[in-house]
């Protein structure tokens, strides 16, 4: 068993469009490799069983639990982490939104949020309140009640040129 | 005070750029030079005896420095946890608890050794071969059978497991008589996991050759760390350095008081020269820190047929855990606060504290005081169905009016309108036409149900006189307000932020009161370096009322010092300076007048007369003179599945007071979070122990934490009833969501279930439970 821990493995990766490659233990979690490695602490660790989704980062381009995976098994991939979100010091739509609209309190699982609502609006630009509350539902806050947060991502999409969702459609959908 | 423009408003958080973005500082994000990582070796057993330890394969892995068992920190580490008197000065049993197991373990996840490895993995590679021989005592875990004088001992060699026991007030048969009905019933409270989102974690490290400690941890009480680690590890105050976070990810009560780890780390770095880093996993979170509630509650309501409530009789029965917690026996509070918003001829209370092979319970959010709404708002419930009144009349029927109003206990409720806040709940919620709709559905077999909790809380706390013998210290808040040369403001307050957006209220505070621009003012908290000697924390909903108000004081002090600065630089009498928005000014000469940035100036660099002190900055420590006690109105509307048990919580409705409202935003977010807790205990959460010991639910896949799905639609409005007690005229806003809530939920329940019968459901009403319920009521 020791002799395992001792194996390193070359892993190479973009992570927010900087190329990196290190040598890692076969069974480094990406999300250990991604802060401890590579110094990126943006990224959160809520639990140990993949249910708090504070760890969610873009592999390439699709919300992923970063601890449900190795470091080696983003070996070629691009990644991208709430630090890579900001550019040129502006920050982005959805981070602004949070911002905004008080999504956040101790702010531990916003990274997770935001990115989990990045991808959320990369494949529906205009999400209904209960498509909110389902894409987002791997992911757990303890502080908001969830109701700033589904009103972030709502606003979020609004400024990125999503329509705003109709009110009928949001009860309906909750209903269902 | 200044006109305001700052206090009120929605100011947007100064905490979220960078926690947006990734730039937070949470402990775990600290790297110090040749840090270790701490691994701590927990018991499987809930009791046994510690046979033999095993250091040996541990301390051969790769990357292990060091590996220690009690008999390494025995001389390192005097007495043991601190156990606060609370509401219960004079306690039965206290067992001691030392940070971590000597020959015997009392519950599961109860240190036994640690581990010291350069890599986080190494550590937990080691921390696995430790290997430790146990012979297993009988596990005491239900706390009835525990009172038994035949029971187990959670302790081996106590004479029974009785952790306290009080009556705070006999009941009174006299009074009971008077009443037409009398209802008896058991409610419970199950025992509740916090889950902060960031787990515990720290920092150690100790400088042999400076003789100097700092300890970066997760805590709530930095002060408090710094008092009772430091001076059990042998270091004075001015040896220690402890900084909460600088980020910390959530509290709610479970980061309050000082942790086992903390002491084990702090001895670890002295022992083996290095910083040391612990971090804790959820797994271990779920058995490593306190629980909440716990409790069993016999209750026993008499009221008139015309709805007058005569007496109420309650007993707490309190699981305690193995260990009584650092401040356990505030939750004992529930017993003077049975009466709830309500006037009672008599109400009678006792409390027992029992220990058993469990975590301890300590506060979690609300902390009593959920228990005590959940019990009374039940009961009077309960009345209402008996004698057939509405229970909104029949709440208000006994609502005082005149306040300030003296509880069955002495405790004095500052302000209120009772009345109004229900009225106005009643009105959002459209409760007539919703009567109406229930009567419909009824008929169509549906089971809609209308839930009332008009609550109160005791917070602000505290005033000393009230805490000082109560908790064994006076909870008064400190600060420090230092108007810099060029008029920049820095201001330290012994609270602490975990959540709660202080570096944002405060501020607006600040800028109102010295009217000076908000950017100019920097909050500080969380580094017992900075600031005033003490500070006293977070909890209880205590910061604004009392760290807030000694900000105010602070203020206060820096303009009656500038007063007497702008009468030499003015040329005038000091008697004729007046001091308004952010000017001092000479009475009668309008154009002579300094800010106080050009007063800090000269305070500063200018020569000033014989007497009179260079600088602008003062220290303060508020005391007030009462707690302070919000209320509100909610109300909670779910229909009931009777073939499945489900519940849909169709909506929310609460109306809260907490006197004058500093930014609505954030008090808008702080009810929101309280409340999905509080619904949160109605439906989904409960801890749960084998009979011999073993958390059944020891990690998330296994405990229900609401996510966004569970969330119903909220209704948030507010009445304003200033607190007489303080200038700011606040109360508090951080527990009220989760004090109220679970008895909305519940009466909801049991107003839906009603036609079958139904008169009590207990907590968490998951689906099997009121299927079980229905299906009985049925037969």
């Amino acid at each position: 068993m020791e002799g395992i821990h001792e194996m390193k493995l070359k892993v190479a990766t973009t992570v927010n469009g900087r190329k990196h490659e290190h040598e890692v233990e076969p069974r480094l979690l990406l999300v250990h490799h991604l802060r401890d490695n590579l110094g990126l602490t943006g990224t959160h660790i809520g639990c140990d069983t993949s249910q708090c989704g504070a760890c969610t980062i873009l592999v390439d381009g699709q919300a992923v639990k970063s601890c449900t995976m190795f470091a080696v098994q983003a070996e070629g991939k691009n990644l991208m982490t709430i630090e890579g979100l900001a550019k040129d010091g502006e920050l982005h739509p959805i981070q602004q939104a949070f911002w905004d609209e008080h999504g956040l309190q101790c702010g531990y699982c916003t990274p997770g949020f935001i990115m989990a609502a990045t991808y959320l609006l990369s494949t529906n630009p205009n999400p209904t309140d209960d498509e909110i509350r389902k894409g987002l539902e791997g992911n757990l806050c303890r502080c908001t009640g969830y109701v700033n947060i589904i009103k972030s991502v709502k606003t979020a999409a609004k400024m990125m040129g999503g329509a705003e969702a109709k009110p009928a459609e949001r009860a309906a959908a909750r209903r269902s | 005070m200044a006109i305001t423009t700052m206090i009120g408003a929605r100011i947007h958080r100064r905490e979220d750029p960078r926690l947006v973005s990734g730039h937070g500082r949470y402990v775990d994000d600290m790297v110090r030079p040749g840090m270790l990582h701490m691994a701590v070796v927990r018991s499987p057993q809930a009791h046994a005896k510690i046979k033999s330890i095993d250091l040996a394969a541990a301390k051969k892995a790769p990357g292990v420095s060091a590996a220690f068992t009690f008999a390494d920190f025995k001389d390192h580490i005097a007495g043991g946890i601190p156990v606060s008197a609370s509401f219960v000065a004079d306690k039965k049993q206290v067992p001691n608890q030392f940070p971590i197991a000597h020959d015997e373990v009392v519950y599961q996840g109860e240190p036994v050794a640690v581990v010291l490895a350069d890599e986080r993995y190494q550590a937990a590679d080691a921390a696995a071969l430790v290997d430790v021989e146990y012979e297993a005592l009988p596990a005491v875990m239900d706390i009835e059978k525990a009172m038994e004088s035949s029971s187990p001992k959670a302790h081996s060699g106590a004479p029974d497991n009785i952790g306290w026991e009080l009556t705070y007030a006999p009941e009174n048969p006299d009074v009971m008589k008077e009443a037409d009905v009398v209802i008896k019933e058991r409610i419970l409270q199950q025992r509740l996991f916090p889950i902060a989102m960031e787990g515990r974690g720290l920092v150690a490290e100790y400088d042999n050759f400076d003789k100097r400690l700092t300890l970066w941890t997760s805590s709530q009480v930095p002060h408090f760390i710094r008092l009772f680690v430091g001076t059990a590890c042998g270091l004075a105050e001015s040896q220690v350095r402890v900084i909460a976070g600088p980020d910390v990810g959530g509290g709610f009560g479970s980061k309050l008081r000082p942790y086992p780890e903390e002491y084990l780390a702090v001895v670890a770095s002295k022992l083996t020269g290095r910083p040391v880093k612990w971090i804790e996993s959820r797994t271990e979170n779920l058995t490593a820190t306190t629980h909440g509630r716990g409790q069993i509650f016999d209750i026993e309501v008499g009221a008139k047929k015309d709805g007058t409530l005569v007496a109420l009789n309650v007993t707490q029965y309190l699981d305690i855990g193995a260990y009584q917690g650092v401040f356990g026996a505030f939750q004992a509070v529930a017993c003077l606060l049975a009466g709830g918003a309500y006037k009672w001829k008599h109400v009678a209370s006792r409390t027992v504290g029992v220990l058993t092979n469990k975590t301890s319970t300590d506060p979690y959010r609300g902390a009593g005081r959920p228990e005590a709404t959940h019990l009374v708002e039940r009961a009077v419930d309960l009345v209402a169905r008996e004698i057939g009144m509405d229970p909104a009349e029949l709440r208000r029927r006994n609502f005082p009016t005149e306040f300030p109003f003296t509880n069955n206990f002495g405790l004095a409720y500052d302000s209120g309108d009772y009345g109004k806040s229900l009225d106005k709940a009643l009105h959002l919620a459209n409760y007539e036409d919703l009567r109406r709709e229930q009567e419909a559905l009824r008929k169509q077999g549906r089971y809609l149900g209308i839930g009332l909790s008009t609550w109160i809380e005791i917070c602000g706390l505290g005033p000393s006189a009230a805490t000082a013998p109560a908790a064994g210290v006076a909870l008064v808040e400190s600060s420090q307000v230092r108007i810099h040369p060029t008029g920049g403001v820095s201001v330290y307050v012994g609270t602490h932020s975990h959540g709660q957006s202080h570096d944002t209220t405060f501020a607006q505070i600040v800028a109102d009161t010295l009217g000076v621009p908000y950017d100019s003012v920097e909050l500080r908290h969380g580094d017992t370096a900075e600031g005033p000697a003490m500070g006293y924390g977070t909890y209880g909903s205590r910061s604004l009322a009392v760290g807030g108000m000694s900000i105010v004081k602070s203020c206060h002090k820096v303009i009656e010092k500038g007063k007497k600065l702008a009468a030499h630089v003015l040329e005038a009498a000091e008697e004729d300076i007046v001091f308004d928005q952010g000017s001092f000014r000479v009475k009668g000469s309008p154009d002579k007048s300094k800010s106080i940035g050009e007063i800090a100036f000269a305070s500063y660099g200018a020569g000033l007369p014989e007497g009179m002190e260079q600088g602008l900055e003062a220290v303060s420590y508020f005391d007030p003179p009462n707690f302070t006690w919000p209320f509100g109105a909610h109300i909670a509307v779910v229909e009931v599945d009777p073939e499945t048990g489900a519940v849909d919580l169709r909506k929310y409705i609460a109306v809260d007071d907490c006197g004058n409202i500093i930014n609505p935003m954030i008090v808008d977010g702080q009810i929101h979070g309280g409340i999905v807790q509080g619904i949160a205990q109605a439906l989904y959460e409960e801890v749960v122990y084998d009979d011999d010991g073993n958390l059944r639910t020891g990690t998330l896949t296994d405990y229900l934490v609401p996510t966004a799905n569970e969330m119903p639609e909220f209704v948030l409005d507010r009445t304003i009833t200033p607190s007489p007690t303080n200038e700011l005229g606040v109360k508090g806003i951080g527990e009220a969501g989760t004090i109220a809530s679970s008895a909305a939920v519940i009466n909801a329940i049991c107003d839906a279930l009603s036609p079958l019968g139904i008169k009590h459901v207990d907590m968490p009403a998951s689906p099997d439970r009121l299927w079980k319920m229905i299906k009985e009521a049925r037969n």
